[in-house]
């Protein structure tokens, strides 16, 4: 009997695997390919074959790569476009936040497991029931996604440089369609249609006045100001009430 | 060399940060300003960063071809396409409305 309820686990468990790996291969494979989208904007924004390459082994997170590649390509200074990309990058501290307490990592793991600690891990490992299924969907996306990422990457920039004028096939249009589909999701409520809308403004609006790089920066803002804007209503009301 | 010092830099930076999640007590960034400030901060900066590179050209604000495929994409993202799909319909029509010879 006790036979029958082990075996009946280890059925149910191997599944359950089964599920979450074929969860994370369909996240890491999709995302993955988008890398040919970040090679092609990487090399049409003239950086070179290994620069673009080490973008995507060293940072590998891709809003902030696009960002970066961007912001070189109208000519912002080196610490100015870092910056943009840096403060897109910071979301991730606090995925981290969140999987350290799910996946309990021995000590020595964390800086090796650190690099995978994306948007896409973090959704496929939090939407698990158990830490075995969340370790497995971490490591699979992370992996699946690596690889993937920086393979289409390569063939991303070596085509780009192959057919030249990149603006020609309407591939300069790639970046701002990846952070509008990045984008979109987070608009839930109210307040996140505001900051959007306020980031639009400025980001727009001192284009023309600053130099390179800093309006993004700027742009920023309208999240604390939003935010501020919206608690002093909040009080307004308890206080009406 | 800019580039290089802009990749190292980010590289330093964004590791810095998804390391320090890990590593960092359970307790230090959950105070509720701080979680609400980190979601929006990306909203911000998508938002910015997808006006800017769909009608800048340069240190100027223009309306071309980049406009007609952002629509697009807009409108393959409401359908809930899949991502890829997303961007493949953005470049098409920015492709094809300058094949046309507008922007």
């Amino acid at each position: 009997m006790t036979d029958r309820t082990a075996l009946e686990d280890a059925d149910t468990g191997e599944k359950a695997d089964r599920a979450v790996v074929r969860d994370a291969l369909g996240v890491g494979v999709a995302v993955g390919l988008s890398g040919f989208a970040f090679g092609v904007t990487s090399a049409g924004s003239g950086l070179t074959l290994p620069q673009t390459c080490a973008l995507s082994l060293l940072v590998f997170t891709g809003a902030s790569q696009f960002a970066l590649v961007g912001a070189l390509a109208v000519g912002g200074g080196p610490f100015t476009a870092a910056a943009g990309a840096f403060f897109l990058g910071a979301r991730n501290a606090f995925y981290g936040l969140r999987l350290s307490q799910l996946l309990v990592l021995p000590r020595a793991v964390r800086p090796f497991a650190a690099q995978w600690v994306i948007d896409e891990t973090a959704v496929v490992a939090l939407a698990q029931p158990t830490r075995r299924a969340a370790r497995l969907g971490f490591f699979v996306t992370g992996l699946t996604l690596y690889l993937l990422w920086n393979l289409t990457t390569l063939l991303g920039a070596m085509g780009a440089e192959a057919i030249g004028d990149t603006g020609a096939w309407g591939l300069d249009a790639a970046g701002p369609a990846v952070f509008l589909a990045l984008l979109a999701p987070m608009l839930k409520t109210g307040t996140e249609r505001a900051v959007a809308g306020l980031a639009v403004l400025l980001g727009l609006g001192l284009l023309p006045v600053l130099p390179a790089g800093v309006p993004v920066l700027l742009a920023a803002l309208a999240a604390p100001a939003v935010l501020w804007a919206d608690g002093r209503r909040r009080r307004g009301e308890q206080e009406d009430a | 060399m800019n580039a290089w010092i802009a990749i190292g830099a980010t590289a330093l930076g964004c590791y810095a940060v998804k390391l320090a999640g890990l590593l960092v007590p359970a307790g230090a960034l959950e105070r509720p300003v701080i979680r609400r400030l980190a979601a929006l901060l990306p909203v911000a900066l998508l938002a910015a960063l997808t006006a800017q590179q769909t009608f800048a050209d340069g240190r100027t604000l223009v309306l071309d071809a980049r406009a007609a495929g952002l629509a697009a994409a807009a409108v393959v993202l409401l359908l809930r396409a899949p991502f890829l799909l997303v961007v493949a319909a953005a470049v098409v029509v920015t492709a094809g409305v300058r094949a046309m010879g507008a922007g």
